[in-house]
């Protein structure tokens, strides 16, 4: 290899425009999906404070019970398929070409297609606040017989927007698995093995393949859903011979796995970010590079444990029970691997480290919580009550959502070439990790004493808990403005970022911050050994000391 | 770095090697959804207390029989096309290709006529439910298959569109037979498990 050309001469700065039209450049698009992303986290945030707003006094005073079904509807709707998933396909967007050496996506075309699609089923969403009825107001999962009741009569109702936009929302994120598996298959940079892949690749791998396998089945299931709604079909109609049943198997055979699909990545996270703040190399990248797909195959088939009340068989509840507590085994392999990472490390408590930290401490309690709820008795137990709205929000806001902000913070610089602030970032980590808590603690107890959930008024005896999470949820509301202020000032005006500010191992901080348009071009450079070796002073690459010579000297001349 | 990789205008075009891969991938995707309507249709069946709607004693046979045998020979003689194609014969080609395109259309014919005589409409229960979602969302992936078969024959007559590569042809193909396999299963499925 020549390292003549490289890096390039810097060139005029592209325009905004193109964040706002059809570009095919995975790094665009990275950015149009975070961005969109974090719009519709807004509006779920909104309708969040609205239902903490509802729940701080027993009575329903706030909103009108039928309004109040139909937001908890719609931020669950929202927050899934419009604000974490598109953030993930963001960040995927962003770092799968730049770690793999890769100068873009495989299909740049379906990429910018499968992006475009989420604005337009967000707008179908929305649009449903606006027809006779409102919004679907059946939860975020729509079972029968609740969701195909229509009472309103109209061909146009919330639900039916609702099951088409869940099921346009499935193709996009088809298209982006196809894209996410060829690109690491098929696009990897020269001497980059399988096993010398970044985990944060080998984790977006494992949860784009769940993507594959699970989408479809919701989809067919949201197909039957949809024709038993309108066109008076009784698949799940039990007056007509149809089994309700049935649906709940195809929704959870994959909103289980979708979990994971939200998980993984934010352990690829973790694994790519403890080393670097820890100044250790990854401690058993292979186990945890390969527990990813433990995970996979185990998630597959561990579905029906949202259903031991459901009338299920007693030999299936033992089976999913005794499936879903092995998964604490490869979860366990990762959890043990960060900590020997961080062990004995030299720690660096920046902005994504804290939400690292904090993050892994959330999880690890969702975990315990999870072994919890996949005990059949206690599950049936505290089916429907608060404490699996606690689990739940314990891995969706506690881990996985700390762990896209930790992401965020660490890659801002190489993608938008400018440094976010620390204090702000910091300020907001805390505001985010006691919110949390402070949120979603207290729905455990009240689980436990009996509270279900999706109901607007409660017994008083519920309500010293009910305001302790409704000031959390109102602090976490708070914690979106010190972020929000963070980015935009960073962006605009924030110090400018070397192409290493934080001293990573990765081909992605081997190029300018910002990287230019088809990252590496045609040197990519040839990956000689393991990702993470910090402290070892081992190489990454072939001429590694040149390419960081010349990118200094192009910083220098900045 | 050779700028002459990109166009300057900024977008990025997929490089073709990338596409069989991809197909590849999404039709195993799609395998799923058709996975989950025949485990659907097996879980209603099994569990149905009146399978059958009144009036309907059964589901006649042999017309369907004639149609899967058309329908599945359809996939040897585009197998044949593809064999004439990498000869470089282009007008064997065609024709064998227009012919499996003929017998596609064949089929989409037999089961159009297949419905109109049915006395069972969608509504009736959850056998003519999935009956109906079953051939028609297969009868769609036939259409799907005729269309871009017909896409690629277009294709073939651009001077030396397929010099580099039949990932389009390879892909078409390979949708074809899936299009069959699946067709096999219903088969068993609708019309001999009865």
């Amino acid at each position: 290899m020549t390292i003549t050309t490289f890096p390039p001469e810097p060139k005029p700065e592209p325009g905004w425009s193109r964040y706002f039209g059809f570009c095919t450049d995975a790094k665009v698009i990275g950015i149009q999906y975070i961005v969109t992303a974090f719009f519709f986290f807004l509006i779920g945030g909104l309708l969040a404070m609205v239902i903490r707003g509802e729940l701080i006094t027993p009575a329903s005073d706030l909103v009108d019970r039928a309004v109040y079904n139909g937001i908890y509807t719609m931020h669950g709707t929202i927050m899934l398929f419009l604000f974490i998933f598109p953030v993930l396909n963001g960040l995927n967007n962003l770092l799968i070409p730049t770690m793999i050496g890769a100068p873009d996506m495989a299909f740049p075309r379906l990429n910018a297609v499968a992006f475009w699609l989420v604005p337009i089923f967000g707008s179908l969403l929305m649009a449903s606040f606006l027809v006779p009825g409102g919004p679907a107001y059946s939860g975020w999962w729509s079972y029968p017989p609740v969701s195909i009741q229509n009472p309103v009569g109209h061909l146009l109702n919330g639900q039916g927007l609702w099951i088409t936009a869940v099921a346009l929302s499935g193709v996009s994120s088809i298209m982006g698995a196809i894209n996410f598996v060829t690109t690491i298959l098929r696009m990897r940079a020269p001497g980059m093995s399988i096993t010398r892949m970044p985990v944060y690749c080998w984790t977006a791998l494992a949860a784009q393949s769940l993507q594959l396998i699970g989408l479809p089945a919701l989809t067919g299931g949201a197909i039957m859903l949809l024709m038993d709604l309108s066109f008076g079909t009784s698949f799940y109609r039990p007056e007509g011979g149809g089994d309700p049943v049935l649906y709940q198997h195809f929704f959870w055979f994959y909103s289980h796995p979708a979990v994971y699909v939200i998980i993984l990545p934010v352990f690829g996270v973790f694994s790519e970010l403890f080393p670097v703040y820890s100044r250790k190399p990854l401690f058993g990248y292979l186990y945890v590079a390969l527990a990813s797909f433990i995970i996979v195959g185990l998630g597959l088939i561990v579905w029906v444990h949202h259903m031991f009340p459901s009338g299920v068989a007693q030999w299936m509840r033992n089976l999913f029970m005794v499936t879903t507590m092995l998964i604490a085994v490869p979860t366990g392999v990762k959890v043990f691997a960060w900590l020997g990472t961080i062990w004995g490390g030299k720690l660096r408590l920046t902005t994504p480290m804290l939400f690292c930290l904090g993050g892994l401490f959330n999880f690890v309690f969702a975990g315990i919580t999870g072994i919890m709820l996949a005990t059949v008795p206690v599950d049936i137990h505290v089916s429907n009550t608060y404490f699996v709205v606690g689990h739940f929000h314990y891995v969706i806001y506690g881990a996985a959502v700390m762990g896209i902000f930790a992401a965020i913070y660490h890659w801002f610089p190489k993608f938008t070439g400018r440094m976010p602030y620390e204090g702000l970032g910091k300020l907001h980590c805390l505001l985010t990790f006691v919110g949390a808590n402070m949120n979603f603690l207290p729905m455990h107890p009240l689980g436990l004493m009996g509270m279900p959930r999706r109901v607007s008024s409660y017994d008083p005896e519920f309500t010293f808990w009910n305001v302790v999470a409704s000031l959390g949820a109102f602090l976490l509301g708070v914690s979106i403005i010190p972020f929000l202020l963070n980015m935009v000032s960073s962006w605009i005006r924030g110090p400018k970022a070397t192409h290493n500010p934080w001293n990573a191992i990765g081909l992605e901080w081997l190029l300018p911050s910002p990287p230019p348009e088809d990252n590496f071009g045609e040197e990519v450079p040839t990956v000689i050994s393991r990702p993470y070796g910090y402290g070892t002073g081992e190489p990454l690459v072939e001429h590694q000391v040149e390419i960081e010579r010349r990118l200094e000297l192009l910083e220098a001349s900045a | 770095m050779t700028a002459t990789t990109l166009p300057q205008d900024g977008q990025h075009e997929a490089h073709p090697k990338h596409n069989l891969t991809g197909f590849i991938i999404f039709l195993c995707s799609e395998s799923v959804i058709f996975l989950a309507f025949f485990s659907g249709y097996a879980l209603l069946k099994t569990s149905a207390l009146n399978w059958l709607p009144a009036g309907v004693d059964g589901l006649e046979w042999r017309m369907p029989l004639v149609n899967t045998v058309v329908l599945v020979s359809s996939s040897g003689t585009i197998a044949l096309a593809e064999h004439f194609k990498s000869r470089e014969k282009m007008a064997l080609f065609r024709g064998f290709w227009i012919l499996s395109m003929a017998m596609g259309a064949y089929f989409l014919y037999g089961q159009a006529v297949e419905w109109s005589g049915l006395k069972f409409g969608l509504t009736s229960g959850t056998f003519g439910g999935t009956f109906f979602l079953l051939t028609g969302f297969h009868g769609l992936h036939v259409a799907t298959g005729i269309l871009l078969m017909g896409l690629m024959l277009i294709k073939s007559f651009i001077p030396g569109n397929y010099s580099g590569g039949e990932q389009g042809l390879q892909a078409t193909s390979l949708f074809w037979h899936f299009v069959d396999v699946i067709w096999i299963i219903l088969f068993l499925l609708i019309y001999v498990w009865q």
